[in-house]
């Protein structure tokens, strides 16, 4: 392993390893726009230039590898100019709207220039004039004028995705990313291209115009779009929350984790969120009887399910529970049932047609935490509890998010099971077919609302954090359920989603020894589980020469 | 004057036909080459201090060695016949009038760096040049010289300057879009496909027989001390005889303005002369007795290049020809790295805005500034070359920049 010194400090790094990465390492930031570590080495930005003892110029370090005994020095006079140079020849041609750019506040040219630029401008003459406002695809716009070249969209399209959408077309100052004749940016991984844009050439359809980004805040989280659990953050605007018309999940953007998704998030997962500020998001608990409907206390609601549920024998009582459920609120469910006994509990609904995979991060099952269910004793036979709903033999049915009348089972036999059932009730955090007609709705707080964890495809159990405070009276599910547990008679685990993860570890073998601790950032798998690791991207399992 | 080398069989009718060229002796060298051991070949290639001609002035066996030895796949030999530079056509009658003469070289050069299959990039524009060259290829086919271990692809460029750069070539070779490779890796070792590659220039592939028929020796002492042999200059401009030329590398500036070309034309008055294409620093009228080798020329600041000398008498505006320039690099820059892409298209805005008449004399400064701050900072050499007349043409003919700014 080369051993190097960088700025007076020695480091040790694995052999191949650059000086970008090196200098990482001690906390040292080269500036730099067409380096990104998941794509391939393209030394055109010209930006991360440092100075080596031995060698006559600067050299670029994205594409110097450390070297044992290299002694590198990223902030000597020469590099101070030469990184100022640079950025004068990036911006001489960017329109600088940043007034109206979607980018600003996170654009690279802005705080490079302040950092590393911060010359007087000398370029009086007529910028060159390119393409503005170009739709890519369904969620990329282009503006070609802002763009700095960096390529980093067109390797991500040829390496990540295999797809080869972009190219750069023309030549000299009349370059320009574009799209190859006849193609879209249309591929499900088409919303990282605006991720790794350091500028604000590529943006998001669906964020344009909508807030500006120093009015977001961020919490850690897991995407709920499929089984695989990318990492990602959430980005919402608590802060003025008259722009986007209200919004307050402004965007997800993926978050490094070499062993579940790397940098990347699939646009099915990127766009899953739009139920989080719907109109149709249930923000008061629910009575419904012969005297019409009513928003109720939470007390009242708690009390009305808890008799309900003692009302019935429980093999009269039915639970469809959901894989969208968090870990804690799946165990907070189990508590329910046992303290009555009940054991007829499901979660696997048909949907109303198969998902399907794709070739690289995207699962077929579409549901975060059908492992954590199934780990949790929750699976059981669905089909057989519709039967007995549809022979009258439930009378009570309690289901948690699933619309069953917009699921693969037929129409009628949903609604022949629930018009035979006495009691429904309801849980979830958006209205649907069932909502509307249960006598008791539930509202849960979305994922963005909540602490908890989920446990994705391989057995790796990943935290995710609040980021927004529920709507209306919504409630984490572990928590309104404890309420109920606690109106049957027994213990709740606590008023915090952690302390129902300490319990789950303490009393379901499967997740024994995991601590929130341990999960950290990363996640943890539960024992036993291997995991393969982020997939190949697509682009890269055909070997391309040069 | 030198002994004629390489347009030896020029005055011959049919010095592009493979009987006119055995009639010469052709092809005898690489019978020759044909008994020696390849590292003999690239041995005596290096004494001949045969140095490139396309430009960089690289000495080419030492280039030939860069190649791994223990490499046990394809090793490509690609030849740069992609001839762009400003005021140079050398390879160009090269290619016309003695196809073989280049074909012969490859076979040796191939056995040398054991490559079983060789490129040749000719420039796009080149249409008869390439239908002479490709139609030797085929005789030499026909002949068996060809297809016995070493093929030839006769490949057509399509337009673009900076394809006649190695790597740019390499990129465009391989079907993509003509950008340089960043460097390392080198093409010797990571070249075409990703294979180890010779990339050489039409000319000095051609010097190959000579050297392997008559010795290292002989060749070396053709030219100076550290560059051997002849060497073909494209003399244009304001000359009386503008042409290609045959001398050794060591004639100075003047014989070749003077005794080859016969003299300044126009006002017979000099002002300037590029010494070696486009890309070379200009030189002043009392700079002209300069050795036109390698190193003679990097001593007075400027470069012999690939050796197209343009000459300039006094009613030639420098400002203008400057435009011209600045003009060309703008247009032919590839856009792939942010200094040459920006600051060619900048400097041309600022040079045309001068000749204008609407210039001001801080953007000379401006100018100056720009080119040095992007000099040594691109993946090629393109930009490096670019600030040679930036920097050369105003520094040297201030007065007539700032005679046409305002003040």
């Amino acid at each position: 392993m080369p051993k190097l010194t960088i700025d007076g400090k020695e480091i040790e790094v694995e052999a191949g390893t650059n000086l970008i990465e090196a200098a990482r390492r001690l906390g040292i930031e080269v500036p730099h726009y067409c380096y990104h570590p998941g794509l391939s080495i393209a030394g055109q930005c010209r930006l991360c230039m440092v100075d080596i003892e031995k060698t006559p110029r600067p050299s670029i370090a994205c594409n110097t590898q450390a070297a044992d005994g290299m002694v590198v020095h990223t902030d000597t006079e020469r590099v101070r100019d030469t990184r100022r140079s640079i950025m004068e020849f990036h911006l001489i041609n960017h329109p600088l709207d940043c007034p109206v750019c979607d980018q600003a506040g996170e654009c690279w040219l802005q705080i490079y220039y302040m950092k590393h630029g911060l010359y007087d401008p000398r370029m009086t003459d007529e910028k060159v004039h390119k393409p503005k406002a170009v739709p890519l695809g369904p969620h990329v716009m282009l503006d070609a004028e802002r763009c700095i070249l960096c390529s980093r969209c067109v390797r991500f399209c040829d390496e990540i995705t295999g797809t080869g959408e972009l190219g750069i077309f023309h030549r000299g100052d009349h370059s320009e990313i574009g799209l190859f004749p006849g193609r879209d940016l249309v591929n499900n991984y088409s919303g990282n291209v605006v991720d790794i844009c350091p500028v604000g050439a590529l943006t998001d359809r669906d964020f344009r115009f909508q807030v500006r980004v120093w009015y977001l805040d961020a919490a850690r989280s897991i995407c709920t779009g499929c089984a695989r659990g990318c990492n990602i953050d959430v980005h919402v605007n608590r802060r003025r929350p008259h722009h986007a018309e209200g919004k307050r999940v402004a965007r997800l953007k993926p978050r490094f984790n070499a062993d579940v998704n790397a940098w990347w998030l699939c646009d099915v997962g990127r766009y899953h969120y739009d139920f989080v500020d719907a109109p149709t998001r249930l923000t008061a608990p629910v009575r419904r009887n012969n005297t019409g409907t009513a928003d109720i206390a939470w007390d009242e609601a708690v009390s009305g399910v808890a008799e309900a549920l003692r009302r019935y024998s429980p093999d009269q009582v039915g639970v469809l529970a959901s894989p969208r459920m968090a870990n804690e609120d799946l165990l907070a469910l189990r508590r329910v049932l046992e303290a009555r006994a009940m054991r007829q509990v499901a979660y696997d609904v048909p949907p109303p047609a198969l998902a399907e995979g794709d070739d690289f991060l995207l699962r077929s099952d579409r549901a975060p935490n059908r492992r954590g269910a199934e780990l949790i004793g929750l699976g059981g036979d669905t089909g057989g509890l519709m039967a007995s709903a549809r022979a009258g033999r439930l009378k009570c049915l309690w289901v948690f998010h699933h619309d069953l009348l917009a699921s693969g089972w037929p129409a009628a036999d949903v609604r022949q099971a629930l018009d035979r059932v006495e009691t429904l009730i309801f849980t979830g955090t958006n209205a649907n077919a069932i909502s509307e007609r249960a006598q008791w709705v539930l509202p849960a707080a979305a994922w963005v609302e909540r602490e908890g964890t989920f446990t994705n495809f391989e057995g790796r159990v990943q935290r995710f954090r609040s980021a927004v405070e529920p709507l209306g009276q919504a409630l984490p599910e572990w928590d309104l359920l404890g309420r109920i547990v606690a109106a049957l008679g027994g213990t709740p685990a606590g008023g915090r989603a952690e302390l129902w993860f300490r319990e789950l570890v303490r009393t379901v073998p499967a997740f024994a020894g995991l601590s929130y601790q341990a999960i950290g950032d990363h996640g943890q798998l539960i024992p036993g589980a291997t995991s393969a690791g982020a997939p190949t991207p697509p682009g890269r399992r055909v070997k391309v020469h040069g | 004057m030198a002994e004629i080398v390489l347009m030896r069989n020029f005055g011959r009718q049919d010095s592009h036909t493979l009987a006119g060229y055995r009639a010469t002796g052709g092809y005898t060298a690489w019978e020759k080459a044909k008994g020696m051991e390849p590292a003999a070949i690239t041995e005596e290639v290096k004494k001949s201090n045969l140095r490139g001609l396309g430009g960089a002035g690289f000495p080419t066996g030492m280039k030939w060695s860069f190649v791994p030895k223990t490499h046990t796949g394809p090793v490509y030999l690609v030849i740069n016949a992609d001839e762009g530079e400003p005021g140079t056509f050398k390879d160009r009658y090269l290619l016309e009038r003695d196809p073989h003469a280049l074909i012969e070289g490859m076979l040796i050069t191939a056995r040398a760096i054991r490559s079983a299959k060789g490129f040749v990039y000719i420039r796009g524009e080149y249409v008869q040049p390439w239908r002479i060259f490709s139609g030797a290829v085929k005789d030499a086919y026909d002949a068996g010289l060809l297809g016995n271990g070493f093929d030839i692809v006769v490949h057509r460029g399509a337009g673009a300057y900076i394809c006649g750069e190695e790597t740019g070539l390499l990129s465009s070779l391989e079907g993509k879009k003509g950008w340089p490779k960043i460097k390392p890796p080198f093409p010797a070792i990571k070249g075409a496909f990703g294979e180890p590659t010779v990339v050489n220039n039409v000319e000095t592939i051609a010097c190959v027989p000579p050297i392997i028929n008559r010795g290292a020796d002989w060749f070396a002492g053709l030219g100076t001390k550290t560059q051997g042999g002849t060497r073909m200059y494209s003399v244009s401009g304001r000359v009386t005889k503008p042409g290609v030329y045959e001398d050794s590398c060591a004639v100075t500036l003047r014989q070749l303005i003077h005794d080859h070309a016969g003299g300044v034309s126009h006002t017979g008055k000099l002002k300037a002369v590029v010494p070696g294409g486009g890309s070379a620093a200009i030189l002043t009228a009392d700079e002209i007795d300069v050795a036109m080798d390698v190193d003679g020329l990097k001593a007075k600041g400027s470069m012999i290049g690939s050796a197209g000398v343009v000459v300039m008498d006094e009613s030639v505006s420098i400002p203008e020809a400057l435009l011209v320039l600045a003009r060309f690099y703008a247009h032919e820059s590839c856009g792939q790295c942010t200094p040459c892409r920006e600051s060619t298209g900048w400097i041309y805005k600022m040079v045309h805005r001068i000749v204008d008449g609407h210039g001001r004399k801080d953007d000379l400064d401006t100018i100056l500034d720009v080119a040095k701050r992007g000099g040594g900072t691109t993946i090629c050499a393109f930009y490096d070359g670019a600030i040679g007349p930036y920097i050369s043409y105003i520094e040297k003919f201030r007065g007539e920049f700032e005679a046409l700014c305002r003040s």
